[in-house]
């Protein structure tokens, strides 16, 4: 019988039945990280236990690294004291640690992929919501709670209760300036931010047969904000490609046999899906977040809601809501909103084709008076790449801060935080309520080239024009 | 590993009303700067309860009548975000046994359940039910039954529902699953040699 990818993945990696019905699945690869883990080792030490697998185990970490600061001691006690509590976990239990001193240490969601370690039909779990991330490999990928890190580091697999599959077709051609994160935020606005609780979401057609692996794990890496717990892409010539001569991935002979099990590993054709839905990449435009919730988006030519205008209570209290705390104004332009903040970074948009696109058209522009540009490499790699392609120079003569790699200020953990109520242009994921560190901070988010182009005209504005972005 | 029963709580409520409550308004990611879960009690709602400067702003949480609550009432997509076990944490550190909800993010709802922290649906009439008689008289005691699957308060009741796996979790002690996982560490070893990517 045809097959989903999700399917035998999960058949593949089953090792049996729970008394409560649940599954105990194998995971293949564990990634932890400074923030979710030292609890996670903490029970395993209360319990007398060793981590299972340790050789299919890799640290780093990210989320409370400075990036304005490489020595150690850290100015943040607490910080410093993760690394060191982490540094020392990994060696106590034979953990592979992707530290800075590695030159491999960055965002645990872009170390994985770039190491080679993150591979189709392989399931994979971290203790962080965009671990979804990895689907873009065809790879089942779970974020998890820090009990299920220790239940992973204990046992190499944990209690799940299967999902159902939605099938996400996005076809046609992208207009020129939209990218994959207008992408997703579109699915998201579309489908809702829980409307795929209980589901895996495939994403599929020409959008996505065409889309780079970078860009394919920038809608993976949102798959959680519309409430579905992993997202993924079949693995095609293009995994293959990506994956080929990276440090974990298979080598030599073993290559060719990993390629056809891989191509095996994708959804049969005719498989059943319990959902799909079909969108047309025209209608996609650059999007920006205006409310609260990475799906209160509209389109760059859109006005801000009006809670006046909604079709039910519930949408117009979450528009009050939203517009109080963002301090917008229901039917004027978001086109034009000024913003005091630019963020170019984090697991969803902090790659190297990011800062490249970004790149090509900043040369020769300079970020406007009064506004903090930063971009943060999402990883070491990411940033070695830049330089040596010149990008960390064309980010600097435009008036940005060029900073070491780390989540930065997509949660702030670090010390990189809004102040006060500052409106910041964000690549990052998510828009809560004081996501980026400061309890009244505001978040648009929108794709890197767009928060390019807020950051040179210190507003919102289409990146289409400022850029001279032209049809192809 | 034995574990207690978890068949009904019982206990005084509080509504925290709103949908769409994220993970990072449950507890702000500064609060987790921390190697152990011991402190995340003084993180709970922590924006939200207090002014940039400190001060304690009205809030259900901070409201004398509701204080010792152990059920927290609230609205659509609970916990939807991080996939931070601090979250549930921050919850049951600061004393609450249970959570109502019109629905949770899936990542929520098995970390809570995995700690015991109990997560019913139920529908948002009954839900306003429930937390129009605990504002009327904050000292009611609330019953939630899983045997039974209903919520009780006052003479009245509503029904409340739970995914049969947690369901089960829970009535039977079984909720934290790692002595189980443990149990088929030989199993695991079989899989694991199935596999080509792991045999190797």
């Amino acid at each position: 019988m045809a097959k989903s990818l999700f399917q035998k993945v999960w058949a593949a990696h089953t090792v049996r039945q729970l008394a409560n019905g649940q599954t105990q699945l194998l995971i293949g690869t564990h990634l932890i990280h400074e923030v979710t883990s030292p609890q996670a080792f903490g029970m395993l030490r209360d319990l007398g236990l060793k981590v299972a697998m340790p050789q299919r185990t890799f640290a780093t970490v990210d989320h409370i690294v400075p990036t304005d600061q490489f020595a150690e001691p850290f100015a943040d006690p607490l910080a410093d004291a993760m690394i060191k509590e982490l540094r020392k976990n990994c060696a106590e239990f034979g953990i592979t640690f992707f530290d800075r001193s590695t030159g491999k240490q960055g965002i645990v969601h872009i170390v994985g992929p770039e190491q080679g370690i993150t591979q189709p039909g392989t399931t994979i779990a971290c203790g962080d919501s965009h671990t979804s991330t990895h689907g873009a490999f065809g790879a089942i990928a779970f974020g998890i709670g820090t009990s299920q890190v220790r239940d992973v580091l204990a046992t190499q697999t944990m209690a799940l209760s299967p999902l159902k599959v939605r099938r996400i077709n996005v076809t046609g051609k992208l207009r020129p300036g939209v990218y994959a994160k207008d992408v997703i935020l579109h699915i998201i606005r579309t489908l809702g931010v829980n409307g795929g609780t209980g589901f895996a979401y495939e994403y599929g057609g020409e959008v996505f047969d065409r889309f780079t692996m970078e860009e394919r794990m920038t809608v993976c890496n949102m798959s959680i904000e519309g409430g579905a717990r992993v997202g993924y892409v079949n693995p095609d010539e293009t995994t293959f490609a990506y994956l080929k001569g990276r440090p974990y991935a298979p080598k030599a002979g073993a290559w060719d046999e990993a390629v056809a099990r891989w191509r095996a590993t994708a959804s049969d054709a005719g498989c059943a899906y319990d959902d799909v839905v079909t969108i047309d990449a025209a209608e996609i435009a650059p999007t920006v977040t205006w409310g609260i919730n990475p799906g209160q988006g509209i389109s760059i030519a859109e006005k801000i809601p009006d809670p006046a205008a909604a079709r039910t209570t519930d949408e117009k209290a979450n528009i009050e809501e939203a517009l109080a705390y963002m301090k917008l104004h229901p039917g004027a332009p978001i086109k034009g909103t000024k913003i005091d903040v630019a963020f170019l970074g984090s697991c969803t948009n902090g790659r190297l084709s990011d800062f490249q696109e970004v790149a090509r058209f900043l040369k020769g522009k300079r970020v406007a008076p009064g506004v903090k540009a930063i971009a943060v490499p999402g990883s070491q790699g990411v940033g070695l790449l830049c330089a040596e392609l010149g990008i960390d120079r064309v980010f600097r003569d435009a008036g940005f801060e060029w900073r070491e790699a780390g989540c930065s200020m997509c949660l702030a953990m670090n010390p990189d935080k809004l102040i006060g109520d500052q409106l910041c242009a964000s690549s990052s994921n998510r828009n809560f309520k004081g996501r980026q560190g400061s309890p009244t901070g505001r978040t648009l988010l929108m794709s890197p080239l767009m928060v390019a182009a807020a950051a040179v005209t210190g507003a919102v504005a289409d990146a289409r024009e400022v850029f001279g972005v032209e049809a192809n | 590993m034995a574990l207690a029963k978890i068949t009904q709580i019982s206990g005084r409520a509080v509504h925290v009303p709103g949908n769409d409550i994220d993970t990072d308004r449950i507890i702000p990611a500064r609060y987790l700067k921390c190697i152990t879960f011991d402190g995340l009690a003084e993180g709970l709602f922590a924006d939200v309860r207090h002014s940039p400067d400190g001060q304690l702003q009205p809030h259900p949480l901070n409201d004398p009548r509701f204080a010792g609550a152990t059920i927290l009432l609230s609205g659509a997509n609970f916990g939807c975000g991080s996939s931070r076990e601090h979250a549930p944490q921050a919850i049951e550190k600061s004393g609450f046994k249970a959570v109502v909800a019109e629905n949770f993010a899936e990542i929520f709802f098995g970390n809570s359940t995995t700690i015991g922290l109990v997560c019913v649906n139920a529908s948002r009439e009954d839900i306003a039910k429930v937390s129009a008689a605990v504002e009327a008289q904050p000292g009611l005691e609330v019953t939630i039954d899983l045997v039974g699957r209903e919520i009780r308060f006052g003479g009245d009741k509503v029904p409340c529902t739970i995914r049969d796996s947690a369901r089960d979790a829970l009535i039977n002690g079984r909720w934290d699953a790692i002595g189980e996982l443990l149990d088929g560490l030989p199993a695991v070893k079989a899989t694991a040699a199935r596999l080509p990517y792991l045999a190797a």
